[in-house]
């Protein structure tokens, strides 16, 4: 047997962390992790944040991010030990035989300079190839990426592509000065599904085409399944599982594995319309003041008592500015808005303070929601207080009651939001916007920055509430997955219009417009080969017309 | 406290005596304030610690209360300027649109006009006493403390809880005291310091020019004035009340510094 391209032994790395109020401590993230990757071949490093996959992928370059030191353990590439060697020959590593792909190509590029430049500079600088060869090995990488224009889109800047060509950009980059291995440090993540699914499959077709090995790291295992020959699931620093890509997804061993494969399996049956909808949207047209462009163009929603609108749609679809002007932080230029049968006031500072109490809102980063400065017995506490004027015991009660209900026990009250986990923060956030006893909570992607496991805990706390308070919720997302769990109806928008409209039942099943079936075949399925058939299937289609 | 560095402790230090100092002025001094007590610009001896100055008033006890006058105008200069910049700030960053254009533009007419220039027009028609000199030193260093709050301001503004709080419902004082203030208070406190620096190095100039505190009242840069003369002839006096300015600048820097450094970091900073 040949020796593998990239063997790790033993690997531990440590950091340094700064809990709140506290002396400093050195932590370990990875506690000895071994595998093997062969030449050509993929390996998915999957788990949750914090599992420490991305540490683990940067070892292969034995690079140690921010305060993050590798501590022990060998890291083998290409024969030789590479956490042995000096900067130098690290250098001469880093970029020619190990290259890497970041999570947001967008933050990664040099906006000053040219694409061409930046692709072209690691293979340059590495003496591997000339300028001209450099360049002309570029314009056939964009090709096989699938790039538009591939003779000339080197010329253009970062901010002239989109987002999805950007990163397929930096997928040639890492290619370019042919590498043994690429690091792919969630590299569709931050992309809509409907453009994941193309950079996928470009990704995919492009590791073939050229025969690099890769370390592909992931949360969602339903990508990493689409383009990975084995699996290794991490889960805080240590490996849970490590076999095929057909094990790990059909006949998962350990209980860890089989909760990531089972993920959002909450089965929600969906409720019938009621005669009167707590809150109707009618007609609303809306732009942002400085500017000759509608986001929201006629739109026209009902959300019923104690049920979900769904409102789904890539990013830039205007899904969260019909919930700022629901809210009233954006008054529409037409249209109106009836809630609990009050017609509402265009703007927030002329609604009555009922109006306000009865319209809560949960938001994306729970982080950035709650006052870092304020402890969770004061950021649930004063709903309580602003609106129902409740003071010194009863308060206390109230606290306690809502925190049981978000199913945090006691000993809560006094923490920082620093000092809570990303589930516990939304939570927190959860039960903030019930303390005003509201009628609708508006959920603005609320489970998108948490981890699946996480997320599919808060979903479910949410369709209980739901039933206990009797709220009801409108539920911007662009996952689906997330809609089929808790929608009772759906909203699928598109560049600021309803495209598509009605109960959960309706919106899911054929015959479909293109745009919701564009973006129902693109979400990925926990099954191997499901790229190719949804690819070939496209392929099809198109021909047909 | 032990994780205080050894720079920021000296700072503590001096920066503690010579507040000290100027509290307790009476009890310390050996004479009066304005007591003639020997003859012109004696040397030091054991009669007096820093010798006489220029009509033989007892300089040490000179310097202490000056530095009584000098650290108290400061002082309460400063905190004008704070409690007058910050809110007005606060109170831009949080209302926008027009109301923070009329108040920030405001600000920028008063901060492009030299501040030296301003107070010496200003002092040379109004009367020069200590309330006057607080008002308008506190007036003019409220501009730049108001241009720091609104930058501060305008970032915490925009986060999802400040959001959150108009979505409740909440007057304007609750975002300005509750949510945004605690939140930009560290920058504050650190930058006060700087200010009060500021504020001796600006009182004692004034003083220095003639227009500051007026004699027989002493303050440190009023001693540098009467005293200037006496450096033609080798003698010191001149210089004690600059390296009181000096060592008092400098500790205060060093504790700003410190605080500014725990605060700005990026390990836990505002944790």
């Amino acid at each position: 047997m040949t020796e593998p391209l990239l063997k790790v032994r033993g690997l531990k790395i440590g950091a340094i962390a700064y809990p709140p109020g506290e002396r400093p401590v050195a932590i370990k993230i990875v506690h000895g992790v071994d595998f093997d990757l062969e030449a050509g071949k993929v390996l998915g490093l999957i788990g949750e944040s914090g599992a420490g996959k991305s540490t683990i992928g940067l070892s292969a370059m034995a690079y140690g991010r921010g305060g993050v030191e590798i501590t022990g353990g060998e890291v083998w590439v290409n024969g030789r030990d590479i956490l042995k060697e000096n900067l130098r020959s690290l250098r001469r590593l880093r970029g020619a035989e190990v290259t890497y792909v970041s999570q947001s190509a967008a933050a990664s590029f040099n906006p000053a300079k040219k694409i061409m430049d930046q692709v072209t500079e690691a293979a340059i600088y590495q003496n591997k190839f000339s300028k001209s060869e450099a360049e002309e090995r570029a314009v056939e990488l964009f090709r096989k990426l699938g790039l538009p224009d591939p003779e000339n889109i080197g010329n253009r800047y970062p901010h002239q592509v989109s987002g999805g060509q950007l990163q397929r950009c930096m997928t040639a980059l890492a290619l370019c000065p042919e590498p043994d291995l690429v690091v792919f440090d969630e590299p569709t993540t931050a992309l809509d599904v409907t453009t994941q699914i193309d950079v996928l499959a470009a990704i995919k077709e492009a590791i073939a085409a050229t025969g690099v090995a890769a370390l592909y790291i992931t949360h969602d295992l339903a990508v990493v399944a689409q383009v990975s020959d084995h699996i290794m699931v991490l889960q805080q620093g240590k490996m849970v599982e490590y076999g095929t890509t057909d094990q790990i997804i059909n006949a998962p061993q350990e209980e860890y594995t089989k909760a990531l494969v089972s993920v959002r399996s909450i089965r929600h049956e969906e409720k019938t319309p009621t005669d009167t909808p707590v809150l109707r949207v009618e007609n609303i047209t809306a732009r942002y003041s400085g500017t000759t462009f509608d986001v929201l163009k006629k739109i026209n929603v009902d959300i019923h008592p104690g049920q979900t609108l769904a409102v789904v749609g890539e990013s830039g679809s205007g899904k969260s500015t019909l919930a700022r002007v629901i809210t009233g932080l954006l008054p529409p230029s037409d249209g109106q808005i009836t809630f609990d049968g009050r017609q509402l006031a265009p703007a927030l500072a002329s609604r009555p303070i009922d109006d306000l109490r009865e319209m809560q809102m949960i938001y994306q980063m729970a982080d950035t929601a709650m006052n870092p400065r304020q402890t969770v017995g004061t950021i649930i506490g004063r709903p309580l207080e602003f609106y129902f004027g409740l003071k010194g015991k009863a308060k206390q009660k109230r606290i306690q009651e809502l925190l049981d209900e978000i199913e945090l026990g006691d000993g809560f009250q006094d923490r920082y939001p620093a000092e809570l986990s990303g589930g516990q923060k939304q939570r927190v956030c959860i039960a903030r916007a019930l303390a005003a006893k509201p009628k609708l909570i508006i959920c603005d992607e609320v489970t998108s920055a948490l981890d699946p496991l996480v997320a599919d805990g808060i979903l479910k706390l949410l369709l209980n509430l739901q039933k206990i308070e009797d709220v009801a919720y409108l539920f911007i997302t662009h996952d689906l997955a997330t809609v089929k769990a808790i929608a009772d109806s759906i909203a699928v928008m598109y560049q600021g219009e309803v495209v598509r409209y009605g109960s959960k039942s309706q919106v899911l099943s054929p015959p479909f417009d293109d745009y919701t079936d564009l973006l129902l075949s693109s979400v990925p399925e926990m099954k191997i080969g499901w790229l190719e058939e949804t690819i070939e299937h496209r392929r099809m289609e198109s021909a047909g017309n | 406290m032990k994780n205080i560095p050894i720079s920021a402790m000296i700072g503590l230090f001096f920066t503690g005596l010579y507040f000290l100092m100027a509290i307790f002025a009476p009890l310390l001094a050996p004479y009066g304030m304005a007591e003639i007590v020997g003859d012109v610009w004696e040397p030091s001896s054991s009669q007096f610690l820093l010798g006489t100055d220029s009509i033989g008033r007892d300089l040490l006890s000179r310097m202490i209360y000056g530095g009584r006058t000098t650290i108290f105008i400061a002082t309460a200069a400063t905190i004008l300027s704070f409690t007058l910049g910050s809110v007005l700030g606060f109170f831009a960053a949080v209302s926008g649109g027009w109301v923070d254009q009329v108040i920030s533009r405001f600000v920028d007419l008063i901060m492009s006009i030299p501040s030296l220039i301003f107070a010496l027009v200003v002092l040379s028609v109004m009367p020069t006493t200590v309330p006057i000199l607080i008002l308008l030193m506190g007036l003019l260093d409220s501009t730049r403390v108001y241009r720091l709050a609104r930058a501060v301001a305008v970032d915490i503004t925009v986060m999802d809880y400040v959001e959150a709080a108009r979505l409740r419902g909440e007057k304007i004082g609750w975002i300005i005291f509750r949510e945004t203030l605690p939140n930009a208070l560290s920058p504050l406190v650190a930058e006060m310091g700087l200010r009060f620096i500021f504020a001796v190095l600006f009182v004692s100039t004034l003083s220095f020019l003639g227009l500051g505190v007026q004699p027989p009242q002493a303050d440190w840069g009023g001693i540098v004035k009467e005293n200037k003369e006496g450096i033609n002839y080798g003698i010191q006096a001149a210089l004690y009340p600059a390296y009181a300015i000096a060592t008092l600048c400098i500790s205060i820097n060093l504790v700003a510094d410190w605080i500014l450094n725990r605060t700005t970091s990026l390990k836990g900073g505002r944790g």
